[in-house]
């Protein structure tokens, strides 16, 4: 329960570089959640050869974290806590595809082997954009962005109702799975069995905390649907910070950079 | 002044189980009484406060506020005069940051603007929360959170106060201040607790309820004076009322 605790922990500290005064801080939410979109469909939508035109797009999530002035390595340390899930996606593709696409002198490449790169770039890609996004904005502000976007009211009220009660649901499942390992004294303590019942009660005791939740909004006269904030503006700044990166990341989508560059370098120009 | 009377007459409430959980309760609390309703575990304290701002509705008899019968046509007018502050202030603190949770209630009473600004910090100024405006509900000590909920339903500008275990959980000076800004309210209050003692400082009457019925209804002195009834009951005097455990002298 440790590393649990521990995420948590992480997740808060990700709200507190939320409150930070930066130029990127301070833009309207919707800009930022759009732009990082945009990033993520160009960044997603390339072939699965592709590898030299991903790396120009290290720059979007690279300008938010210098700008914003967010703890690289932390944002990497948590990038790096999803790589194994692209790991495992890709890990098969070296096996299977084995045809040779790039000869370095002796070494030759497989195709396998680039799709498994371009895999985990990506996802490494697209993960630290949106936690960059999160520790700009706060999940609060995220949520209520998507909803002026068009997003279901009741879907932002199911997120915002998550993040909140994430903390308290692992706690409340922290010390619930620290009191059966207290009492299992170092052994398997029955196993699946207990956790399933452990599961259940959590499950149980969830249920009856969102009824009283229901019973404490209706209390305060709550009709379906949660009092919107004063939001901010849409101005020049965003427009500007949104019109830039879209147009950036459809170029470089569109044209291989580092392709262009080398030609341009040894005089090859198609 | 007649929305801070509550009156509940011949009150019967039957849960879909089948279990009665209160049974013929009739009370009648005055405008600026301070009523504390005790009893043991399952006595039906909850369900009792639950009528209130009509959460349940009885199976049979009447829960009235002020003029106003709780039904399904009046539950906003009820809801507004009757303030209710839960047992745990997780379930009452669900926004984001104490500043939008406060201004839940009265954003849904439709007060924007200024207005609304002016009740939030009114209201956190009041259990003196106003630093924590801007922090999340997550990261308040229960002391505090404590307060924030009670803040959360004064921004309301309730005429009744109802509270469930207001200081469980709490440390003996976060309890101090709390019992300290409870007595500074002018409202109708009504209280459960298991903490007698805050009982005796903020409630000059006092209610038992024992199976789903009303065993006691009188002023809080008398109540704990009676051992017996006390007892019968599954409660036992205040600490403050016990004899010292040193040298023996009773203090009342």
């Amino acid at each position: 329960m440790a590393s649990i605790n521990q995420a948590l922990l992480d997740l808060k500290r990700l709200d507190q570089l939320a409150a930070g005064g930066t130029v990127l801080h301070r833009l309207d939410p919707r800009a930022k959640v759009l732009a990082t979109l945009v990033f993520i469909v160009s960044v997603v939508s390339f072939g699965r050869y592709e590898l030299s035109g991903l790396i120009p797009f290290l720059c979007f999530p690279a300008f938010l974290i210098a700008l914003g002035q967010l703890p690289a390595r932390y944002l990497i340390a948590k990038v790096a806590l999803v790589c194994p899930f692209a790991v495992a996606v890709g890990m098969f593709n070296p096996l299977f595809d084995q045809g040779v696409l790039v000869q370095l002198g002796p070494l030759g490449i497989t195709g396998g082997w680039i799709s498994f790169a371009s895999i985990v770039l990506r996802s490494a890609l697209t993960v630290a954009a949106a936690l960059a996004l999160t520790a700009l904005t706060g999940f609060p502000a995220l949520c209520s962005a998507l909803e002026r976007l068009g997003m279901p009211r009741a879907f932002a009220m199911q997120l915002l109702f998550l993040y909140r009660y994430l903390f308290v649901l692992t706690e409340e499942g922290g010390r619930a799975s620290r009191a059966r390992e207290l009492r299992s004294l170092g052994g398997s303590g029955d196993g699946l069995k207990s956790h399933a019942s452990l599961l259940g009660h959590l499950l149980l005791r969830t249920w009856r905390r969102a009824e009283r939740m229901h019973m404490a909004m209706l209390a305060r006269g709550f009709s379906g649907a949660l009092p919107g904030g004063e939001g901010s503006r849409f101005g020049a700044p965003e427009l500007l910070f949104l019109f830039f990166w879209s147009a950036l990341c459809i170029t470089l989508r569109l044209n291989n950079a580092p392709r262009l560059l080398g030609a341009l370098v040894t005089g090859q120009l198609p | 002044m007649s929305s801070h009377i509550l009156e509940i007459e011949h009150l019967r409430h039957a849960y879909p189980d089948g279990t009665e959980a209160l049974r013929d309760v009739s009370l009648r609390i005055a405008h600026g009484e301070s009523v504390a309703i005790i009893g043991a575990n399952g006595a039906g304290k909850s369900t009792l406060l639950s009528h209130l701002n009509g959460y349940l509705l009885p199976s049979s008899g009447v829960v009235r506020v002020g003029r106003l019968a709780v039904g399904k046509g009046t539950l906003l007018e009820v809801r507004r005069t009757v303030g209710m502050v839960f047992h745990d202030p997780d379930d009452q603190l669900f926004m984001p940051t104490v500043y939008e949770d406060v201004a839940f209630g009265p954003a849904n009473l439709g007060i924007t603007g200024q207005d609304l600004e002016r009740c939030v910090t009114g209201a956190l100024e009041r259990v003196d929360a106003a630093h924590l405006a801007h922090k999340a509900p997550y990261r308040l000590s229960a002391g505090e959170k404590r307060r924030v909920a009670i803040a959360t339903v004064l921004s309301m500008s309730p005429d009744i106060l109802v509270m469930d275990e207001p200081t469980n959980g709490l440390d003996p000076f976060a309890r101090r201040q709390l019992i300290g800004l409870l007595k500074e309210f002018r409202h109708s209050k009504v209280i459960t607790s298991h903490d007698l003692d805050m009982v005796l400082e903020l409630c000059e009457r006092t209610v038992v309820l024992s199976g789903g019925e009303v065993r006691a209804d009188g002023p809080t002195l008398e109540i704990f004076r009676d051992e017996a009834l006390l007892r019968e009951c599954r409660l036992e005097k205040p600490l403050s009322m016990q004899g010292c455990p040193v040298c023996g002298e009773r203090r009342r």
